[in-house]
């Protein structure tokens, strides 16, 4: 190994990795402590002191994907032995299953509105990122301002016009109406992130291709559009988080049709006070995805967080 | 042949075999590739603008449809600015701003810090501690309601353990000066990773030969750090700042599922503020004058702030 000055000595270096890691375990408990709550029985997710080793239980997974009523003994004789082993966990808790819960429709939802609103983003962004990057297009400067500058807003400030818009053409509580709306908030930073990634792509290729005959068109996704993938993608999984992660408008401008997962998730409720096991069940299906995808994206993390701002 | 530009090329074709040949012309690519963009933004985010604009100016309410809607003139945005719960409101978003970024500051550019010390493994527990910034801030807001019980709650109990304290003795979101705290930590435990990321990334732009010249100079590892670091870091980190002031200052999410703005008005931020005047009391005229206030400020500040990180960069 070559010597260098400038390279930590191994005991800093030690240092430095227990502190961070020491962080790293502080911030990850709440994750994991959300994780673990969903395979609690409600009585271990309350009991005190908090119970780090428990019997894992699937009671949270069953109530969050089932509406449930209570049943007296009786009741539950006289419907026989339950059929299936999540009956037999409702069981348990003396209460019969009384049908599938809204929490399946709202996650569904989430990922119409989240993957068409991405699709339609990328389809409109990439195009207006090329033309931003290749050609000479008026006023282009104040353009790409004002297309940053939408996402200064607060939210709650266009919902107000944005609700009376939906509402006179239908578009409230619909797939499409969320679907727009997000695609428009995410324009902003595709158009951004794209811009730069396009902009590495040497000009030549596509002056090669022109001289070779193609159109302009077909230089555009013969040569452009595959060299950009990795930044067309990586772009696309930014743009599908925040579809997914939205709470604002998803819970002022959809109440039950469209409604997505995160305005529902905090209002699923047990039979008799809060399900905390549900709710984290909930929230571990919905969590853990965006987790793979940051462990995806790990590359493009700070250029899609500043919006192409600061490129490593 | 290389640096002949494109347009020359083309200019030097006939333009009907251009035509024949090229298909549709830069010009026309360029507005059919930039117009949906802008078609889209102008209708879902800037005629909704001026729609707030003009609403602001009236007494509309969008729950009496059959009222007839007038012009009022400034009058609410003089009723907005003689409020003194608006200003309590803004005391509140100023607290939670101001802490938010001091926290997030520090913590995150000592993490950054220590993880440019490149010791093994550093990857692996960058990405771990990066998780909690792309998550849902309304689930995890949600999810904080239930580490902060008292008593069963794990941020109690951790709390109750280290100091002695009766973990049931208080509560995070229900004491009125505590709220205002449990709001703070919940978002630096979110967003402190966004500034260390960004002042990873400042750290890793100076280059090792500044550091070897300085060490041939003798300079002390102290003034090293205060002569080269910082001010190398500093573009980086006002450039956090700037996303983590927009992001808190338009701040809903997280803090309603939390707290609700409760207990109180403890935590009412300006945008829980502005969403229970136009969702709740459907006071539309008054709310979009509200809007148009923050809008302007945000808009005010960012761009002082951004004139001010530029002369930063120049130097």
């Amino acid at each position: 190994m070559s010597f260098s000055i400038t390279e930590p000595k191994k005991g800093t270096k030690w240092f430095a990795g227990v502190l961070v890691v020491g962080y790293a375990l502080i911030t990850i408990a709440p994750l994991l402590w959300i994780i673990a709550t969903g395979f609690k029985s409600p009585t271990d997710s309350i009991s005190y002191p908090p119970k780090v080793i428990f019997d894992p239980s699937l009671e949270g997974y069953v109530n969050l994907f089932t509406d449930r009523t209570r049943a007296t003994d009786d009741m539950l004789e006289a419907k026989g032995e339950p059929q299936t082993w999540y009956e037999q966990i409702a069981r348990d808790q003396g209460t019969i299953i009384s049908g599938p819960s809204r929490y399946g429709e709202r996650f569904l939802n989430s990922i119409i509105i989240g993957f068409g609103s991405t699709a339609l983003c990328m389809v409109l962004g990439t195009a207006a990122a090329y033309a931003f990057s290749r050609f000479r297009v008026p006023l282009k400067d104040d353009l790409l301002f004002f297309i940053l500058s939408t996402r200064m807003m607060p939210p709650i400030a266009v919902a107000i016009p944005i609700f009376l818009m939906f509402r006179n053409l239908g578009l409230n509580d619909t797939h499409l109406g969320m679907i727009l709306l997000y695609t428009a908030v995410n324009l902003s930073l595709s158009v951004w992130l794209l811009k730069g990634f396009i902009d590495e792509i040497p000009v030549e290729y596509e002056e090669a291709a022109l001289i070779d005959g193609y159109t302009r068109f077909q230089a555009f996704y013969k040569v452009v559009l595959p060299q950009a993938a990795t930044g067309i993608a990586s772009t696309a999984i930014f743009c599908l988080i925040f579809a997914w992660n939205e709470y604002a408008f998803a819970v002022l401008l959809t109440s039950g049709t469209a409604q997505t997962a995160p305005p529902f998730i905090p209002t699923i409720i047990g039979v008799g006070g809060k399900d905390w096991p549900a709710v984290a069940a909930g929230a571990t299906i919905f969590l853990v995805p965006v987790m793979v995808f940051t462990i995806l994206l790990r590359k493009h993390l700070l250029r899609g967080i500043t919006f192409g701002a600061v490129r490593k | 042949m290389k640096n002949i530009p494109i347009e020359k090329i083309a200019a030097a074709t006939p333009e009907t075999v251009a035509q024949r040949i090229r298909g549709l012309s830069d010009r026309s690519i360029a507005w059919i590739f930039v117009a949906p963009t802008i078609f889209l933004l102008l209708a879902i985010n800037i005629f909704p603008l001026i729609w707030t604009i003009w609403l602001s100016f009236t007494n509309s309410r969008v729950n009496r449809p059959n009222r007839d809607v007038e012009w009022v003139g400034l009058r609410n945005y003089e009723r907005i600015l003689s409020d003194s719960d608006i200003w309590n409101t803004m005391q509140a978003t100023a607290h939670f701003l101001i802490w938010t970024i001091v926290l997030q500051v520090l913590i995150g550019f000592f993490l950054a810090f220590l993880i440019n010390k490149k010791f093994r493994g550093n990857d692996l527990w960058t990405t771990i501690i990066v998780f909690p910034m792309m998550l849902s801030p309304a689930v995890v807001g949600n999810f904080w309601t239930f580490l902060y019980q008292p008593q069963i709650g794990l941020f109690n109990y951790v709390i109750a353990f280290f100091t002695g304290v009766d973990p049931a003795s208080f509560s995070m979101i229900g004491d009125v000066n505590l709220a205002p705290w449990a709001i703070v930590i919940a978002d630096t435990w979110m967003w402190t990773p966004f500034v260390m990321l960004i002042c990873l990334a400042g750290l890793r732009s100076i280059p090792n030969s500044i550091y070897e010249a300085a060490e041939c100079d003798r300079a002390s590892k102290w003034r090293q750090f205060w002569t080269i670091t910082i001010p190398m870091v500093l573009p980086f980190l006002m450039l956090a700042v700037l996303f983590r002031g927009i992001e808190n200052f338009k701040m809903f999410d997280l803090v309603v599922q939390l707290t609700g703005g409760g207990p109180g008005n403890t935590t009412t931020l300006t945008s829980i503020d502005l969403k229970r005047e136009a969702f709740e009391k459907w006071r539309t005229g008054y709310s979009s004058a509200y809007a148009v206030i923050l809008f302007v400020t945000v808009f005010g500040l960012a761009s002082i702030y951004v004139k001010a990180l530029n002369k930063v960069k120049e130097r």
